[in-house]
Formats: structure tokens, C-alpha cells, sequence
């Protein structure tokens, strides 16, 4: 995982941002097993507990959840992951448009642009 | 459970001159902490306070309920801000020193950040560059197995990449059950592994929240605020 933190914001949100990204992603697939807090923490720099507290709100929201004696795993429910993959991609979206829209362009016009910009790559 | 360091009304005075001034704060364990404050707001004497080498000019310091002495110094590992081993010892030298005076030393765990490091156990501290004897004091004080440690400018004299090591080092060896306070003023480079911060200033505690209380209360991170609250 890369572990770009960034100085204003709380540590924890960009944590919990950073693994929800490696979730949807694949990079941990559904039902696979989290490395040890201790060793999450050491690989992204930060204090233990800061750790802890983003993987419990991950788990509160069901991303995650933990079996007592084996560990922390990502939910084995793709349904959800997938859920997670669209809100972000929605949020992007969102993003783009608007800064479009600043830029005197209709959705529409938007669209146009996207699909000629896709036509051009390939 | 017994908070692990106690300030109540803590003052020091050095004649006429105020170093602490009616300190009054609790420290829990399982934390890592960091004692922010310019030049000359009080830190060091802080440290000593708790360490048994100065006593207070009022109130008092607690190090799990007791005051410092020979019980407390077996609890507490100590990094003073200057360096106090003599230049003739080897690396082995001081891992055996450091064996025999305290019971809680992790011998082989201490020869091997040294190997990690690149540190022979036959070199001389005299012949190790500034960074180098930082690093191995540091090695010694955290491969006690402390309920307390006590860090005065730990990442004072070395370049970033030996910073990063001794933040390293720290985060992998301190155990979840013991707290470090960690004094500085290079706070960008250690904001990330701290819980809490405490601010002094003048010999008076101006702040003490965990580190993301305070990036989502001032929507800026703590050397910013830090820079902000002590500006000259």
C-alpha cells in the first residue's frame, strides 16, 4: 500500500482512506487476512494506536471485521466492496464535473469531451 | 490503573528564574507522547523532574504512583539530551554495561539492532560519527523493556534518514503496555507517531490533545499550529 499522508488532515482518516483504496482495488482481496496492527503501523509510519483506531472504524463500517483468535480479514461480502468501488468512483465523478461545469461546460459537453478523450487513447 | 507519570502543581525554580511553574498533567500508558515547547520552556527540566535528578521547589511528580527514586529508576529508561558514555568504551562494552545495571535489558535484542546498524561490537565510541552514537544510545535505552521511557531530544543531531531509523526504532520497540515522552522541537518529522502532544511554553502546559483532535479541531497539522502558537 502507498502511505502518502498528508499534514492537515487527521492521520486516522487518511489511514482508513488509503486501505478502503487497496480493498477496492484488489490489492486485499475479499476474505484475505490483514497484516498485525503492529506491522500495518511500522509499514506506514505511524503510532500503533493510531492504526487501531482507523482499522475499527473500518470495521464498524464492514469493510473489515475480526475473528477473535485469527486476526482481521477484509469482508468476504464482494457485494459490499463493490458498493464501496462505485461510491468512490461517484465521488471522482462529482469532482470532475464540477470542475468542468467551472470551466463553462454542460454535463453533456462533459460527456462528449470524456468520450472523445477515450477515443483518442486507444 | 495508576496513570504511569503524575505532575501535580509541579514547579521549579532556579533562583529567581521559573522553569516549571504549576504543572499539572497525567500521562496513561500504552501512549506515545510528544513535550513540545521552543528553547528554554521547561522540557529538560521536565525530564530530570521525573528522573529523580533535580526534586521540585513544589508540588510533586509521581512515576506510577511513587516519587522518583531507586524503585522508579527500574521503571523508567532515560535518554539524556547530552551524552554521558565514555568515548574509550566499545559497542560491547556498553551492551554489558548496560546488562548488568539493569534487570530489564534486552541483551539480544540490542546486539541485533547493532548488527542492523552495521555496528562491530569491537568499535570504539570515539571512533563513531555524532549520528552513529546517537543511534547506539538509543538502541540501549529502548532495548530495556521499561514501563517508562524518556526521550529528551532524541533526533536532535542526525540527518533525516537516521531520524527515520530512530523513529523506527522506536515505534517497533516500545511494548503496548509502556508510554514514551518524547521532548523536541522538530515536530514535522515525528507528528505522525505521537498520540498526544503536550505544549510548553514558559514553564506552562498551553495545550494537550492527541495529535488528530488537533488536525481536525485546526484543520492544520501540529508543527503548523506549533509554529503558530510560538511565533516571535
Amino acid at each position: 500500500m502507498q502511505w502518502n499522508l498528508s499534514d492537515d488532515r487527521p492521520i486516522y482518516v487518511q489511514l482508513m482512506e488509503t486501505i478502503t483504496l487497496a480493498i477496492t482495488s484488489g490489492e486485499l482481496p475479499a476474505g484475505s487476512r490483514l497484516p498485525s496492527v503492529r506491522d500495518l503501523a511500522a509499514e506506514a509510519g505511524v503510532n500503533p494506536n493510531t492504526m487501531q483506531r482507523a482499522l475499527a472504524e473500518l470495521e464498524r463500517s464492514g469493510l473489515l471485521y475480526s475473528q477473535r483468535t485469527a486476526g482481521r480479514f477484509v469482508t468476504d461480502q464482494a457485494a459490499q466492496i463493490t458498493e464501496k468501488r462505485t461510491e468512490l468512483a461517484m465521488e471522482q465523478i462529482r469532482v470532475f464535473l464540477s470542475a468542468m461545469q467551472d470551466m463553462g461546460y454542460t454535463a453533456e459537453q462533459a460527456l462528449e469531451l470524456t468520450r472523445r478523450a477515450i477515443r483518442e487513447e486507444k | 490503573m495508576e496513570p504511569i507519570l503524575q505532575c501535580s502543581s509541579l514547579t521549579k525554580r532556579y533562583g529567581s528564574k521559573t522553569a516549571l511553574d504549576g504543572v499539572s498533567f497525567s500521562l496513561e500508558r500504552g501512549r506515545i507522547v510528544g513535550l513540545l515547547g521552543p528553547n528554554g520552556s521547561g522540557k529538560s527540566t521536565l525530564i530530570k523532574l521525573a528522573n529523580g535528578l533535580l526534586t521540585p521547589s513544589a508540588g510533586e511528580i509521581r512515576i506510577s504512583g511513587l516519587l522518583p527514586g531507586t524503585e522508579t529508576h527500574a521503571m523508567v529508561s532515560y535518554l539524556p539530551e547530552r551524552t554521558y558514555l565514555s568515548d574509550w568504551m566499545t559497542a560491547n562494552d556498553l551492551l554489558k554495561f548496560f546488562d548488568s545495571f539493569y534487570e530489564d535489558f534486552n541483551l539480544d535484542k540490542a546486539a541485533q539492532m547493532l548488527t542492523h546498524l552495521g555496528i562491530q561490537p569491537k568499535d570504539t565510541l570515539k571512533t563513531m560519527s555524532k549520528g552513529t552514537k546517537e543511534k547506539i544510545q538509543l538502541v540501549v535505552v529502548m532495548s530495556r523493556e521499561a514501563e517508562l521511557y524518556l526521550l529528551d531530544e532524541p533526533i536532535g543531531g542526525v540527518d533525516p534518514a537516521a531520524r527515520d531509523y530512530i523513529l523506527n526504532t522506536i515505534l517497533t520497540n516500545y511494548s503496548e503496555n509502556s508510554t514514551v515522552l518524547i521532548s523536541t522541537h522538530l515536530i514535522s518529522d515525528i507528528e505522525r507517531v505521537l498520540d498526544d502532544v503536550i505544549f510548553l511554553n514558559q514553564g506552562q502546559i498551553t495545550l494537550h490533545k492527541t495529535v488528530d483532535d488537533i488536525r481536525s479541531e485546526y484543520g492544520k497539522s501540529v508543527d503548523a499550529l506549533f509554529r503558530e502558537v510560538f511565533a516571535c
